[in-house]
């Protein structure tokens, strides 16, 4: 038995031959499979690939539609865009934001405030935006960057359209004011039609005509590289730019308006009683919306909200007041379409008024009483104690529901977001609180008080629907619409809301005769007025007892007894025979309402029919 | 009798060989120059490459394999130590180091080892009785593992596998005995479960991971697979034509003009363009096989056969991975990727080929 050390050579040749066999085998397999790879891959899924890749390389990139203007009634701007740089940063493209923006702070100046506004909109931003870190670059800063920016990765500097509303605070609480989308609209609205778009109306006009004044966004179909980089443009589908908005509202007479109002709280609606058309829309005081725009700064934000006046409030709207006299010519009117009451029916007032069984006094606001006093003497001179009878006469469901039918406690329909609806007080609402109704308060109901409560733009389409026949309008800040392409104006139509059917329309005529005699008559209360009117003017004057106003804000303590004072109401239309503008006005803690509220009413009807400016 | 001889046989070239590298290195150029968005700055800096790697093929055919035999143990050992020392140095400044700075050139000992491996299984079988005993076979398996594993803790598990198999080539070929295949195959599969939980790097099982759902992670590591199978997939059958890559030209395509070159490839000529590409891989391999067949003695043969099983290998692997059905591991398309330190290892294997088929005592009878 030898261990054969000898090699054999044949064997082993042999051996190798068999293995090179099985290697080429197995090479053959992994080639089939290979080849099956690449037919699945290139025959098979040609068109699912070929779609992706054509996806890879074609991306479509938003182009913002320009907001439309906003203009009044003859022409003035009232909101307008203008181009400005903004310094933006597309984050996924940083590899170190500190880094970067210690960088950009050499070249651009950056406050805190603007990099902390920053910060908090990286937190929640979507992928691939471009978040500002400054806006408002001077010329000098943008040509920094722009000479940096091929050092900057993720750097990108934008001639942006920036709102702007040149005259500052002017009728902010009708025109309200667009601001960057916040996080909680991002979920609201159709993301689809506001790609590329990042503000969005706030408020006012500018919310409640957010989809035409927005526009239609473009796409610009571009082809770009792994780094989003932008290589070429395919395709561009142009964005449609949004309409400009006509106003009824008359700038001057806002104005107008304003200054009248003063410093003073308060609110002036003028409306066009035959259209609605509203002519003139305040709330004071005003805040200028342009700090809005770009998103406030905190500080002056609590400055804002923490104002004793309130100037976020808007009081044309939202301000809640009892209705006080200002209640007594639509009363009236109630009494005489009940046919429970004449105009020449006649009571005796001593001053006061006594429920039968009760010894409660309901006095009268002229302690000596109006003796002898029909409706038109009981409007003229606002007798207490006529209005006391006459609610007592109708009782509270007739006059809720008469006061209803006018648009007490309803909306107003004004094209404008978020009115309030004020209150008609009635034992069912006082049901669904729990509580009874008492006889009294149908009394206090006659004179406007009690939790009877209005806005001051319910108070102007109401006396506008007296000045209009009885046929109440929408109120509409909105006149047209304007296709800024086109330059087509297409008209709204005014709206008519509610058709008082009249038993009689000598009913009315007495209510107007009286309430012209409140301005013109010598005892009227608001005769004050009445000096050099080139025109009749047909009103009535107010006293609403301090309530808290709307959102649930008390006087405190702390404040002035000023603030205590009752506020001054007026209602007016002009010229009474064929009226052209119905106001209300509201004079916060005014006191009387002739003396505070009845002339900035003249000075408005003075300016929008003698075009007469105060002087 | 030397007077008839041909430019091929006097400078010892094999003309299958030579004609099959030319015509890779010319795809080369033409796939990179549209690979790297029509610069020539690459496709300069891989023809000067390429011309090196094919002096250095011309030079090594030149060598009698006895003198490549002689040499071995020293190329191997030389490889050795410079892992070592990338090691050393890779420990001292962190990170992952796979490059020997010399300062004229920067090298990579892994790539010698690619060679060193199989050169030294076929020595240390070439005076052996085959097939051989299990102690051999051990002795093989050493000096196989000990680079594999000073290349895998680099870390640069691609190559070391790439190390491993042309190691494992060399002692198939050698004739191994099945039953103890069979044995190594099972204790891998039972190994693998620990290999995966202890010594995988985090990445590396991602990238495994991946191959079986791509689109778990398409921005990070399924990223390269999913482009690359876009880039391979909307070629079709034609090929969208030269110089209109999509995936490459807009960046889409990670490493276009390195190891994913061959979805760029893919992409302008399609499945039409791809057959032919692999059609002469395969030649090249199937060539490398038969000089491996007429090889006289076992160190010419076990080298020839396993350079060439390697380099088939290295093909499949890259495209398997472009592809999508082999995980990303960084292994570069044969001679076609851009990248010096493979280029030169393959064109020396192919010298070394050349060097065997050349160099035979043809023995007339």
């Amino acid at each position: 038995m030898l261990d054969i050390p000898l090699r054999d050579y044949f064997r082993e040749t042999r051996l190798f031959n068999r293995r090179v066999l099985v290697v080429v085998l197995g090479v053959a397999v992994l080639t089939v499979l290979l080849l099956a790879r690449l037919v699945y891959l290139q025959v098979i899924n040609y068109s699912h690939y070929a779609t992706l890749s054509q996806e890879n390389r074609i991306n479509p990139v938003p182009i913002p539609p320009v907001r439309g203007l906003i203009l009044d009634r003859h022409g003035v701007v009232l909101a307008e865009n203008y181009s400005m740089f903004t310094l933006e940063i597309i984050p996924e493209q940083v590899d170190d934001m500190e880094a970067l923006l210690k960088q950009l702070a050499k070249l651009v100046q950056l406050k805190d405030t603007d990099i902390r506004n920053f910060k908090k909109l990286l937190r929640r931003r979507a992928r691939f935006e471009s978040l500002p870190l400054r806006t408002h670059l001077s010329d000098e800063e943008a040509a920094r960057v722009a000479i940096q920016r091929p050092f900057l990765n993720g750097v990108e500097l934008h001639a942006r359209l920036q709102r702007r509303y040149p005259l500052h605070g002017l009728a902010v609480h009708a025109l309200g004011y667009v601001g960057r989308i916040s996080e909680k609209e991002q979920q609201e609205v159709d993301k689809s039609i506001y790609r590329g778009v990042d503000h969005i109306g706030k408020l006012g006009v500018e919310r409640g005509y957010e989809i035409p004044l927005l526009g239609k966004v473009g796409i610009k179909k571009v082809e770009i590289n792994a780094h989003g980089r932008v290589v070429r443009t395919v395709e561009r589908l142009p964005p449609r730019a949004g309409k400009h908005l006509h106003l009824n509202l008359d700038a001057r007479l806002q104005a107008v308006a304003e200054q009248a109002l003063g410093k003073q709280r308060g609110a002036v609606v003028a409306l066009e009683p035959a259209t609605g058309a509203v002519l003139g829309f305040a709330s004071t005081p005003v805040y200028d919306p342009n700090a809005f725009v770009n998103g406030i700064d905190s500080e002056s934000y609590q400055a804002l909200l923490q104002d004793p006046d309130k100037p976020l409030i808007n009081r044309a709207l939202n301000g809640l007041y009892s209705p006080g006299s200002t209640i007594k010519p639509f009363l009236g009117l109630a009494g005489l379409e009940s046919g429970k009451i004449k105009a020449d029916d006649t009571i005796t007032c001593p001053g006061w008024f006594r429920l039968p069984g009760d010894r409660h006094l309901f006095r009268d606001w002229k302690k000596r009483g109006h003796g002898t006093v029909d409706l038109q003497k009981g409007i003229v001179e606002s007798c207490d104690v006529y209005f006391y009878t006459l609610a007592r006469t109708l009782g509270i469901d007739a006059m809720e529901r008469f006061l209803g039918s006018l648009g007490f406690g309803g909306l107003t329909g004004i094209d404008l977001p978020g009115e309030s609806r004020g209150l008609v007080p009635s034992p069912e609402w006082k049901k669904t609180r729990g509580e009874p109704w008492y006889p009294g308060e149908t009394v206090m109901t006659g004179i406007g008080q009690g939790p009877f409560l209005v806005t001051p733009l319910q108070l102007a389409t109401t006396v506008a629907m007296l000045a209009n026949g009885g046929i109440r309008m929408q109120p509409r800040l909105v006149r047209a619409l304007e296709d800024p392409g086109t330059h087509k104006i297409s008209e709204i139509r005014p709206q008519v809301m509610k058709k008082l059917e009249l038993a009689n329309p000598e009913h009315l005529q007495a209510i107007i005769e009286a309430m012209v005699q409140v301005v013109h008559g010598d005892t009227g209360t608001a005769r004050r007025i009445r000096w050099g009117a080139k025109f009749t003017i047909a009103g009535k004057t107010g006293t609403s007892q301090v309530k808290s106003i709307a959102q649930g804000e008390t006087y405190k303590e702390e404040e002035t007894p000023e603030r205590l004072r009752d506020h001054a109401l007026f209602i007016a239309f002009a010229p009474a025979e064929s009226p052209r503008i119905a106001v209300a006005v509201i004079v916060e803690n005014g006191g009387q309402g002739s003396r505070a509220a009845a002339p900035i009413a003249r000075k408005v009807m003075d300016y929008y029919l003698l075009k007469q400016e105060p002087g | 009798m030397p007077q008839q001889l041909s430019p091929y046989q006097r400078w010892h070239l094999d003309k299958p060989l030579l004609t099959g590298v030319l015509i890779l290195s010319g795809v080369s150029l033409l796939i990179l120059y549209s690979a790297d968005a029509q610069g020539l700055r690459i496709i300069l800096a891989q023809a000067a490459r390429l011309a090196v790697g094919l002096l250095i093929m011309v030079a090594i055919a030149q060598l009698r394999p006895e003198t490549l035999a002689r040499w071995t143990p020293y190329i191997y050992l030389t490889g050795l130590a410079l892992l070592a020392v990338v090691l050393i140095v890779g420990a001292i400044t962190k990170g992952a180091q796979r490059w020997l700075d010399l300062y004229i050139i920067r090298f990579q000992p892994s790539e010698l080892m690619k060679l060193g491996v199989p050169l030294m299984v076929a020595w240390y079988f070439s005076d052996r009785n085959l097939p051989p005993g299990l102690r051999h076979i051990l002795v093989a398996a050493g000096i196989i593992l000990l680079p594999v594993l000073l290349v895998a803790i680099q870390p640069d598990l691609g190559t070391a596998l790439m190390i491993m198999a042309a190691g494992a080539g060399a002692i198939f070929l050698a004739g191994m005995r099945w039953y103890m295949i069979l044995g190594v195959l099972a204790t891998v599969a039972a190994a693998a479960p620990l290999v995966w939980t202890y010594f995988m790097h985090d990445y590396q099982r991602r990238r495994v991971l991946t191959l079986f759902d791509p689109e778990s992670d398409p921005l990070g590591t399924g990223y390269h697979t999913i482009q690359s199978m876009i880039a391979v997939g909307s070629g079709g059958f034609f090929g969208k034509g030269w110089n209109n890559s999509s995936q490459a030209l807009l960046e889409f395509l990670p490493e276009s003009s390195t190891d994913f070159v061959f979805a760029v490839y893919a992409e302008e000529f399609g499945l039409l363009g791809t057959l032919v590409l692999v059609s002469v891989y395969l030649f090249l391999f199937g060539r490398g096989m038969l000089i491996a067949t007429y090889a006289q003695d076992t160190y010419s043969r076990l080298l020839a056969g396993s350079l060439s099983l390697t380099f088939f290998l290295y093909f499949f692997v890259n495209i398997g991975m472009v592809t999508g059905i082999l995980p990303v591991v960084g292994v570069p398309l044969p001679i076609i990727s851009y990248g010096g330190s493979s280029i030169v290892t393959i064109l020396a294997g192919f010298g070394i080929l050349m060097s065997i088929h050349t160099h035979r005592r043809i023995v007339q009878f």
